[in-house]
């Protein structure tokens, strides 16, 4: 069932909670709502699922509007943060509690009821702890009897609100896997909200990036990680470093230093946004930016260091794969050429050159090898 | 350096003294013994201070098995109305938002506050022989003051609270979550208050319901203006040994004050039973 909402309003007193949404998902599309605490995201769920309502537009199923129908007939699988399940039921009575409050000919018998909450648990690999009760259940497992739940009813759309938010890091890495696979395998349209923008990028086909009640950007992973659509969006794809430049004759300088091409063919001040992952040691005569290591550590499999600009005195962080082989030239006090194999570049102060910038931009070297 | 620390066990910041401690608690021991143990006593003491025929003879004599009759048709009428009208009062306080909400959660209150007696004089206000509300009535044959339709209304009156006051804060402190889900499931408002918030709430809803139980065959002063004191007919409980003592016959008196007793230390059994069992499904204020 594809999904679309039209200029979605919604105000909670003097706050605007969500400010002329527009979006359409297509049938089958796993989404993940992702943004900050406030941005709007867990509401402009609710009000797909019909548990909140949009002071203004349009909500449509499969081009029919649903503003009208009720939580309970929308046909929706809602899956709480805190699972929501029925303590005093067992395990098989939650999946099956959808089927059982049928009333007249759409009721499965007994035996069917019972099949299919078997089916649903075998599919969400509970079926050993039918009988059990929510309380007897790990946080893991009651996520699943609660997703079990929900498809019980056979929904047009999945909803998942910060799915795996309560869970501790081993398990929501499990968990992100097996929906993945559960999508696949059931194809229902599938929307979660998230604020954790790993847990976004890896499980969705499309990511829509929230902030302040609007939509920052929606795209593909590829296209939200690589080609933000404002600071904001890279900023909140990752950590970041900011590296204030200037774009003059093809060239973005930093401290009078001209550290790699880029074909703007203006000239202003810039900001250049590069992750720390994204920075590498230059060969001797290509150009770069000169940075002093500072200090090296190892976390694990990730070697970080910090390094200062020495012209301008700014830090940078720097993220290597430890058994990359730029790693043992990482020497505190040694000078580094350090080249930017991928960045984005947004204009410092908008108004001067916002308009001739093509923003937003990026240039990577390992990316244009590739097209 | 740590050999030096001297290491006192059992003996934090805020403890005080074992001699102080010792005191504290021999004198709320003494304070217990002294107001409420002792007179508990001496209530069952009295009562088969005449031996177990005469208690025997108190209890099954007509006024007073009517007295009992009585109480056990006022409680059986007003918890169950208190019990319905505090479940759709909760209901409606912890999952909607409207307005006026605040005003309801204190007229429920309303009750606790003011004196049983003005409970009963409220009635008769309204329907004795001069009450505006009398007219009303005075067609038909019923007679609600000096009659069991007043004890009910006066029970009611005085009970109102204690099932709604549980319920308010065990609903608020669960949310809505789940009333949300089962809707999403597509079950229909009855069916999700019937197989969701209900058993939810059931260990509250006892609790409260004991409490109510306990108060409405208690309850003196607001049944006592109403009832008209007409012996075997209008009597209850607590008006029966009233009776009775004013009368100096203290065993029956006493005989009939035991059997309250009992119910109230039968209460306080299950109570304390329900709060040690499922504290986890009571509202915060009972919790250990």
């Amino acid at each position: 069932m594809d999904i679309t909402l039209n200029t979605i309003d919604k105000q909670f007193g003097q706050f605007k909670a969500l400010d002329n949404i527009d979006l359409h998902i297509e049938s089958g599309e796993l989404i993940a709502l992702l943004g900050p605490s406030g941005s709007g995201k867990t509401t402009l769920l609710r009000i797909i699922a019909g548990l909140e309502f949009a002071d203004g537009g349009g909500v449509y199923f499969g081009g029919e509007d649903v503003v009208a129908i009720p939580l309970r007939k929308r046909q929706i699988g809602f899956v709480f943060q805190h699972y929501a399940l029925f303590k005093h039921m067992t395990v098989r009575d939650n999946v099956s509690f959808g089927l059982r409050v049928r009333k007249g000919e759409i009721r499965p018998d007994k035996a069917a009821i019972r099949r299919r909450a078997d089916e649903l648990l075998d599919l969400v690999q509970l079926s050993e702890l039918g009988d059990r009760y929510p309380h007897q259940l790990s946080g893991g497992q009651r996520q699943r009897v609660a997703l079990a739940r929900a498809l019980a009813i056979e929904p047009k759309v999945l909803l998942l609100d910060e799915p795996f938010g309560a869970l501790d890091a081993k398990v929501r890495k499990e968990l992100r896997q097996w929906l993945r696979e559960l999508h696949q395998k059931t194809g229902v349209t599938t929307l979660f909200v998230t604020h954790d923008q790993e847990e976004a990028l890896e499980l969705a086909d499309r990511v829509v990036i929230m902030s302040g009640g609007k939509i920052a950007q929606v795209g593909s992973v590829d296209e939200v990680y690589e080609r933000p659509a404002s600071p904001l969006v890279f900023d909140f794809l990752g950590s970041t470093n900011r590296i204030p430049a200037k774009l003059q004759d093809d060239h973005l300088i930093v401290g009078g230093q001209q550290i790699v091409r880029y074909n703007g063919n203006q000239t202003g001040n810039v900001t250049i946004y590069v992750r720390p992952g994204d920075l590498r040691v230059a060969g001797t005569r290509d150009i770069g930016l000169d940075a002093t290591v500072l200090n090296v550590q190892r976390t694990g499999p990730i070697v970080r260091a910090t390094v200062e600009i020495p012209s301008t005195g700014q830090r940078l962080s720097v993220e290597m794969p430890h058994l990359h082989h730029d790693v043992k030239q990482l020497i505190p006090k040694q000078t580094l050429r350090l080249r930017l194999m991928q960045f984005s570049v947004f204009a410092a102060e908008p108004d001067l050159i916002s308009e001739s910038i093509i923003a937003p931009h990026l240039i990577g070297r390992e990316r244009l090898r590739q097209a | 350096m740590s050999t030096t620390l001297s290491v006192k066990a059992n003996h934090s910041a805020v403890t005080e003294s074992a001699g102080m401690r010792q005191l504290l608690i021999a004198g709320a021991l003494l304070f217990l013994l002294l107001f409420l143990l002792l007179p508990l006593i001496s209530v069952f003491f009295e009562a088969l201070r005449n031996g177990i025929g005469t208690y025997a003879e108190a209890l099954t004599e007509p006024d007073a098995l009517a007295a009992v009759k009585l109480t056990l048709i006022a409680a059986g009428i007003s918890v169950p109305l208190n019990l319905v009208f505090g479940v759709a009062a909760a209901w409606a306080v912890a999952k909607f938002e409207f307005r006026g909400k605040t005003l309801l959660i204190t007229l429920i209150d309303l009750p606790f506050s003011v004196s049983p007696v003005v409970a009963g004089l409220i009635y008769i206000l309204m329907f004795g022989a001069s009450g505006w509300a009398a007219g009303l009535i005075a067609d038909t044959n019923i007679q609600i003051i000096f009659a069991l339709p007043g004890i009910v209304l006066a029970t009611i009156f005085v009970t109102f609270p204690f099932v709604a006051r549980e319920l308010i804060p065990l609903m608020q402190e669960q949310g809505t979550d789940d009333e949300q889900a089962a809707l999403s499931l597509g079950a229909n408002g009855w069916q999700t208050f019937w197989h969701v918030t209900l058993p939810n709430v059931r260990w509250g809803l006892l609790y409260g319901v004991l409490l109510c139980n306990a108060r409405a065959m208690g309850e003196f002063g607001a049944v006592s203006v109403v009832s008209g004191h007409i012996r075997g007919e209008t009597n209850t409980m607590p008006l029966h040994v009233e009776i009775l003592y004013n009368e100096y016959n203290f065993a029956a008196a006493f005989a009939m004050a035991s059997v309250l007793a009992s119910l109230a230390l039968l209460t306080l059994g299950l109570k304390s039973l329900l709060e040690t069992r499922h504290g986890e499904a009571l509202s915060q204020s009972h919790k250990h």
